[in-house]
């Protein structure tokens, strides 16, 4: 932060109060502040800076006190001046504001996921264990969150200003952000991109919890189905298990393991396997053939909704090993016991059960 | 000889019997007109006119947000009104302000030329704006747009069911109206010059038209070109922005800010010509540092280009796409620091007088650099995701665009209103207007980069409570803005009948329109003007005055 800690907490403590900067609840919001301040004060210094100048020159160089202009060409010296240290200080800023963007943007390897649907005109909040919520966001405290962020329609954005967080959700694409917040509490989750109508309605909430009440939320409003259990289930009622069943001679490349591994397209180009690439190959197939096999895969488009996107993409995901270690070392701890068995009844096409 | 004589006609003053204005009479004159004083003059009316649409839903909008409910209006008709405030603002009013009307008055003058090159595509220019402007209107009233004016898809191509089509070919319209302008300002400066004036006897004025002119030029046919695919995608769906069709969503936003990035400088640069003019004249010098001045509007304009991603930050650009886009927004605003700190040091030794145009210059000197300032903790990629999206762009792009263009604008229309009209301006309540104007647009918008910082969204029609006590300060602030705004639309009026006649040179300042009578001939000059001295050059005006006393005497 730079300035001292005592210092600090007597700042935001002062600027909390006067309503100019919302609380700080989260890891970096502290930093993102002391860059704010630091460019305060510089604005503060280069305005002062120009008033005193042009006042000064004002009142001494008035026409009575100075009948006669003194005709000055200019001067190297001051304008290399006025060109260097601007720029130096807009490149400390630069420096400062990036380092701060990879650190925002740039989620640690032990955070856990939960997605985010953006749709006209609300949130929907995908946890891993299958928990469902609209409107607003159930985390614990001191665990980074990633959120992964998809929209149905148009585009919104995901902006928690208590947090400084804030990431576009674009249809067609998934783009994620973290944060771990550090101050139980109710925050706003804001819609910050224009979204039509109801656009100043898209407002949630974020409840940070203590691990022991999230645990309670997590069993309270659990649905018995995981995000993975519900793909498992899409997986077999679109008939995606005809071919992708892990056989020798199927007509469809396995998919176990796929998830963050590199494939060869027959294209002969090698792809790394992500969310994004396992939510095209599912909706347009066409465009990305593995090597071996024809292209004979049916586009799913239209047929299955973003949440079972993502349940599907979830159950893929969890066919391969590393990401089940890692999602267990992560979640579980957090997580309350799953029933192991996926329930026979209820399987829809059109994406997830309701909680 | 130590203060400046006035001119000895003064007293005496008639406006001359032979001008633009009185030189053909009948409303088909003017319609039909190739003269370049006239179309500023029909510009000028017809862009007041939209102005004062824009600020009747500029109104609107601020009544809505008194209270936290959207009490006022529903929300869509909020939808509705705060996108034509901005359409209109924007495409309608900002764009073509100072080039149209005070570029196409002045630069022909200025370089000591009868005419624009293409006196006939300048009046075109004019009627498609018309049109343009004509066809927003219609949209408007035929049940509005509720896009926002950034159109974005796929809001606009594919869940809104308002006039996108009428508007985005409205703005189609009017942007040739302004790559018109453009490229006879671009002609113009440089083939039409009078003998002497060379490129560096051109006052800054033409220098930063002839930079926007260059923005205008490449970057609105990009803008034309991408409101024609939305027009494509919204009647045939062509999906090029449509991810179902594997089209690209962002796509459109980088087509849209290759533009409209752009466009902030066609509509800032302008009106930093006209601040070095006005600041030059009141303090009877030279611009510092002409050159730097001159070359840091080529400048801004050229690495112009090259930030527009900066408006993208949030919306899964690479990482190292934010990294070079951040460090080149922070380069662009280097050449507007040197130039607040060029026109602070031309007051230095200078001989300084506060009218009017002074005054809103100086309104225009501090609101710039706060508009300017904030704009680098926009461009720091860090504090961007924060700011974004939020109160603290409204704000900052209204300090830069309102605070900034609007002041210049009406520091330039006080400026040249003798010469145009032949008649000054009331000076003492105009005085009051540009003091009134610039307490208003504090109390309006300063408040907003509070409520940015506070996280509140932008094109909110309701929103928590917390944030009401900023937005009624906001609010007030509005209606002194306001009044602001409509003391110079009647004054200046009054001053057309009852003005005091101006003279030709009211201001003795040096540039060659002062030379000519006011309001000027059709043809400009009598006879084409050999141009010996420097521009800015005081002591050759005073040395001329000199002259003039002992012959007249
Ligand atoms: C009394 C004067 C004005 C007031 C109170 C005012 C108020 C506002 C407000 C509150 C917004 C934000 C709408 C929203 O994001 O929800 C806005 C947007 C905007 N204003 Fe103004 N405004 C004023 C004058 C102007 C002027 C003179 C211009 C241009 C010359 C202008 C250009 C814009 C633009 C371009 C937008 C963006 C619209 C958008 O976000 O889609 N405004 N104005
Ligand atoms: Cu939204």
């Amino acid at each position: 932060m730079g300035l001292s800690p005592v210092l600090w907490q007597f700042l935001v403590k002062w600027m909390t109060n006067f309503a100019i900067i919302p609380p700080e609840a989260s890891r970096i919001a502290p930093q993102v502040d002391a860059l704010l301040v630091f460019m305060t004060l510089v604005s503060l210094v280069g305005l002062v800076l120009v008033g005193l100048l042009v006042t000064a020159f004002s009142i001494l160089y008035r026409r009575e006190k100075h009948p006669v202009a003194v005709q000055i060409e200019g001067s190297t010296l001051l304008e290399a001046t006025w060109t260097i240290i601007p720029l130096g200080l807009f490149l400390v800023m630069f420096v400062w504001g990036s380092v701060l963007y990879f650190r925002i943007y740039t989620p640690p390897p032990n955070a856990m996921n939960i997605y985010v649907v953006g749709k006209q005109w609300m949130w929907k909040a995908e946890h891993p264990g299958g928990q469902h919520e609209i409107n607003s966001l159930h985390v614990p405290i001191n665990q980074p969150i990633q959120i992964t962020l998809i929209s149905q329609d148009v585009f919104h954005s995901f902006s928690i200003p208590a947090f400084r967080v804030k990431r576009e959700a674009i249809p067609g694409r998934y783009t994620t952000v973290w944060f771990e917040a550090t101050q139980v509490g109710t925050y706003h989750l804001f819609c910050t991109q224009y979204c039509g109508t109801n656009h100043s309605a898209m407002i949630g909430e974020v409840d940070v919890l203590t691990p022991e009440d999230y645990k309670k939320w997590l069993a309270d409003s659990t649905s018995g189905v995981s995000l993975a259990q519900n793909g498992e289930r899409l997986f077999a009622s679109l008939s995606c298990n005809a071919c992708h069943n892990g056989q020798p001679d199927s007509r469809g490349p396995s998919l176990a393991n796929v998830y963050g591994s590199k494939l060869t397209l027959s294209t002969g180009q090698p792809v790394l396997v992500d969310e994004a690439y396992l939510r095209q190959a599912i909706l347009n197939p066409s465009a990305h053939i593995t090597q071996g096999y024809a292209p004979i895969m049916p586009t799913y488009q239209g047929q299955v909704s973003e949440e079972g996107l993502i349940s599907l993409v979830e159950y893929i995901k969890n066919l391969s090993t590393n990401y089940r270690v890692q999602q267990t070392l992560n979640t579980t701890a957090l997580l309350p016991e799953q029933p192991d068995k996926v329930p026979a009844k209820g399987a829809s096409a059109q994406g997830v059960a309701k909680p | 000889m130590s203060t400046i004589v006035s001119l000895p006609d003064q007293a005496t003053a008639r406006i001359p019997k032979r001008n633009y204005l009185t030189n053909e009479n009948g409303l088909l004159s003017w319609l039909l007109t190739g003269d370049h004083k006239r179309i500023a003059v029909l510009y000028l009316i017809s862009i007041t006119f939209f102005f004062f649409i824009g600020g009747a839903l500029a109104g609107m909008i601020r009544l809505e947000l008194l209270t936290p409910q959207s009490d006022l209006m529903a929300s869509d008709t909020y939808n509705k009104v705060f996108t034509m405030h901005g359409v209109i603002m924007v495409f309608l009013f900002l764009v073509p302000s100072v080039p149209a009307t005070l570029g196409n008055f002045l630069i022909p003058i200025m370089i000591g030329a009868k005419d624009l090159a293409f006196p006939k595509i300048n009046l075109l220019s004019w009627y498609l704006y018309l049109v343009g402007g004509g066809m927003t209107l219609t949209a408007m009233i035929t049940g509005g747009v509720d896009t926002g004016w950034t159109f974005t898809t796929p809001m606009s191509t594919h869940f809104s069911n308002t006039n996108v089509i009428t508007t985005g070919l409205a703005i189609f319209v009017a942007g040739f109206s302004s790559i018109f302008t453009g490229l006879n300002f671009i002609v113009t400066i440089h083939r039409m010059r009078a003998p002497g004036m060379t490129w560096f006897k051109l006052p800054l004025f033409c220098w930063a038209h002839y930079a926007a002119s260059i923005l205008m030029v490449l970057g609105t046919p990009v803008l034309a070109i991408t409101l024609v695919l939305v027009v494509l995608e919204r009647t045939i769906g062509i999906g090029v922005f449509d991810p179902t069709k594997g089209g690209d969503p962002i796509l459109f936003q980088h087509l849209f800010w290759f533009y409209s990035h752009p466009a902030v400088y066609i509509m800032i640069l302008p009106g930093m010509g006209v601040i070095s003019e006005v600041i030059s004249t009141f303090s009877r010098k030279r611009v510092f540092g002409y050159t730097a001045v001159a070359f840091s509007s080529v400048a801004i304009a050229v690495f112009g280009f090259f930030v527009w991603a900066h408006h993208m930050f949030i919306m899964g650009v690479s990482n190292y796409a934010v990294l070079v886009f951040s460090l080149l927004t922070m380069l662009v605003a280097v050449p507007s620091a040197i130039k607040i700190f060029n026109w602070a040091f031309t007051l230095y030794k200078g001989s300084i007088t506060f009218e009017t145009p002074m005054l809103y210059a100086f309104g225009f000197m501090g609101l710039f650099t706060i508009g300017g300032l904030t704009g680098v903790f926009l461009g720091s990629s860090g504090t961007d995701i924060h700011l974004t999206e939020t109160y603290f762009i409204v704000a900052h792009f209204h300090f830069v665009m309102v605070g900034g263009m609007l002041m210049a604008f009406l520091s330039g229309v006080h400026f040249w209103w003798p010469k145009m009209t032949g008649r000054m301006y009331p000076e003492k309540i105009s005085q009051l207007a540009a003091v009134v104007t610039f307490i208003g647009f504090n109390f309006t918008f300063f408040p907003q980069f509070l409520l940015g910082m506070l996280g509140m969204p932008r094109r909110y029609a309701a929103y928590p409570h917390e944030f009401q006590v900023l937005n009624v300060f906001s609010t007030a602030g509005a209606s002194i803005l306001g009044v602001g705004y409509l003391l110079p639309m009647i004054y200046l009026i009054w001053s057309l009948k009852y003005g005091e006649v101006a003279g030709n040179n009211p201001w003795q300042a040096t540039g060659l329109e002062w030379q000519i009578q006011s309001p000027p001939l059709t043809e400009n000059f009598t006879t084409i003007p050999i141009v010996t001295q420097d521009v800015y050059d005081y002591e050759w005006l005073e040395r001329q005055k000199e002259h003039e006393v002992t012959h007249v005497g």
